[in-house]
């Protein structure tokens, strides 16, 4: 089963998503894509894993972590499929990052690492942007490079768990107007996905909703106002989004 | 006007009153507000000058830039009179007193000018935390655990505090005053924060700043058995037992 949220009228919906990847609302009609807009297919806590994948650790040129390096994304970031992302002004490091994201099925406190997959309700699509510009070293990766309004797509959907028997060897991609710029593999997690689910639930009680985005593997490249990004992990889904220009943006809201 | 909010058989009420004796507090409050939570760190003038020193060293090798946030995620955040429970072999656990902004109004890329106009009221947090070794890397373990956010009693409308940036704080450890600082001890203003953040993290109604907590002595230590209560003049008292996790 896939399950998205998407906005129809101004009001949010709950639907699935059918085998041809038509929205299909509860009630059983299809919708026409443009006929409504994606939202996140979550609302939960955004934990994300920073260096989580040994080959992008070297490409930082950073060590790779004796634990996981966790960060938060507070909800305004987060925005569906389909959506717009905006580039600020005066920067030259804008990069996308697809990652898997595993979602929480049922609360989860000091889960061990043995019953850890019991707790993953399903799978979804995520890219991290970072403005690299905006990084300071204080709780770094700070807020003002990661937790940026429309900086996070998510999804189109949640796949259940049930159907991605192996979430750690999925093909990761991302095409920039249509070529391919990044590709890894999950099997390549530094920490997997129990191990995260296990290691977060013994800082605090988990809930479902919640989101871990597991980090991305080497190819940064940048990313320009007009450029379609698409996000994709084998299986589970593919995310595609918009850079527009912040005046574009500011242009949006005040419409 | 006081905003609180109750459960009553399971659904929650956004209550208000004229004045404080009229909020039962018998009952446990839950947190005042129910939005995203985002602190502002090193925005005490004494914490901060005490790292100065060590901005200009690896990691950090040069003075924050900006205002450094961090979150607490909704986990952490309870109400009036519920206890805050401290884990075991983590070491010293630290209250965290400060002054809560809450929005009233959806504000996204605001001007300092206009920052105070977004402000729905003020209210108290006590931001608990473990230990504050190192601010390079996010402190999720140290500040997000588990009742880690108390928020209330309430939130005062802001026409009822005049003086937001010049608030005495105390904080009491089992009925025994012990710290003292002010609203007045912020490196960054209240407009300034909410600017900065807004520029680009659009605020919603609801959503809450944690202004800045103060250095972390041992005089801010909590344990299990303790009650802790952080007072702000002109807005009240928040009260929590603490408990062993």
């Amino acid at each position: 089963m896939k399950r998205a949220k998407i906005l129809l009228n101004e009001e949010t919906l709950n639907v699935t998503v059918n085998d041809d990847n038509q929205v299909v609302t509860e009630q059983g009609a299809v919708l026409d894509e443009g006929t409504f807009t994606w939202l996140p297919p979550c609302e939960g806590k955004a934990f994300v894993l920073a260096i989580n994948y040994a080959d992008h650790a070297a490409e930082l040129s950073f060590k790779a972590p004796d634990e996981p390096l966790v960060f938060l994304k507070s909800s305004n970031t987060l925005i569906g499929h389909n959506q717009k992302t905006y580039q600020p002004d005066n920067i030259d490091y804008m990069h996308y990052e697809c990652e898997l994201v595993v979602v929480i099925g049922k609360e989860a406190k000091n889960v061990s690492l043995e019953d850890a997959m019991e707790y993953v309700g399903g799978y979804t699509v995520g890219n991290d942007y970072a403005i690299r510009d905006y990084l300071e070293n204080y709780y770094r990766p700070n807020l003002r490079v990661k937790s940026r309004d429309t900086c996070t797509p998510v999804g189109p959907y949640i796949i259940d768990a049930s159907e991605i028997p192996d979430p750690h060897n999925l093909t990761i991609k991302t095409y920039i107007n249509g070529e391919l710029k990044q590709e890894g593999s999950t099997k390549d997690l530094i920490f997997n996905v129990p191990y995260l689910v296990s290691y977060l639930s013994n800082i605090m009680t988990l809930t479902p909703g919640d989101m871990i985005f597991t980090g991305t593997p080497e190819g940064l490249a940048h990313v320009y106002p007009g450029d379609e990004v698409i996000v994709e992990v084998e299986g589970v889904g593919v995310l595609k989004n918009t850079i527009i220009s912040e005046t574009e943006y500011v242009n949006s809201l005040a419409r | 006007m006081l905003h609180y909010k109750i459960r009553k058989n399971n659904e929650v009420l956004n209550l208000q009153a004229q004045a404080a004796f009229q909020i039962p507090l018998e009952k446990n409050l839950l947190p005042a507000v129910n939005g995203a939570v985002i602190g502002v760190a090193l925005n005490d003038k004494v914490l901060y000058q005490s790292l100065e020193a060590d901005f200009n060293e690896k990691p950090h090798v040069s003075p924050p830039k900006t205002p450094v946030l961090h979150i607490k995620t909704d986990n952490t955040h309870i109400g009036y009179g519920e206890s805050i429970r401290v884990p075991e072999n983590m070491g010293a656990v630290f209250a965290g007193p400060s002054l809560g902004i809450v929005i009233g109004k959806k504000a996204c890329r605001v001007t300092e000018e206009t920052a105070l106009n977004y402000v729905k009221g003020y209210t108290i947090v006590n931001e608990v935390s473990l230990a504050e070794t190192s601010f390079y890397r996010p402190a999720v373990k140290a500040k997000c655990r588990d009742t880690f956010c108390p928020i209330g009693p309430w939130v005062v409308d802001a026409a009822d505090v005049d003086t937001p940036q010049d608030l005495a704080i105390k904080t009491y450890v089992n009925d025994t005053l012990c710290h003292e600082t002010s609203t007045n001890q912020m490196v960054h203003s209240i407009e300034k924060v909410i600017a900065y953040i807004s520029s680009f993290i659009t605020l919603d109604v609801g959503d809450m700043i944690i202004a800045g907590t103060p250095l972390r002595t041992e005089n801010l230590e909590i344990k299990a058995d303790d009650v802790v209560m952080v007072e702000i003049e002109k807005v009240g008292r928040l009260v929590n037992p603490v408990a062993a996790e």
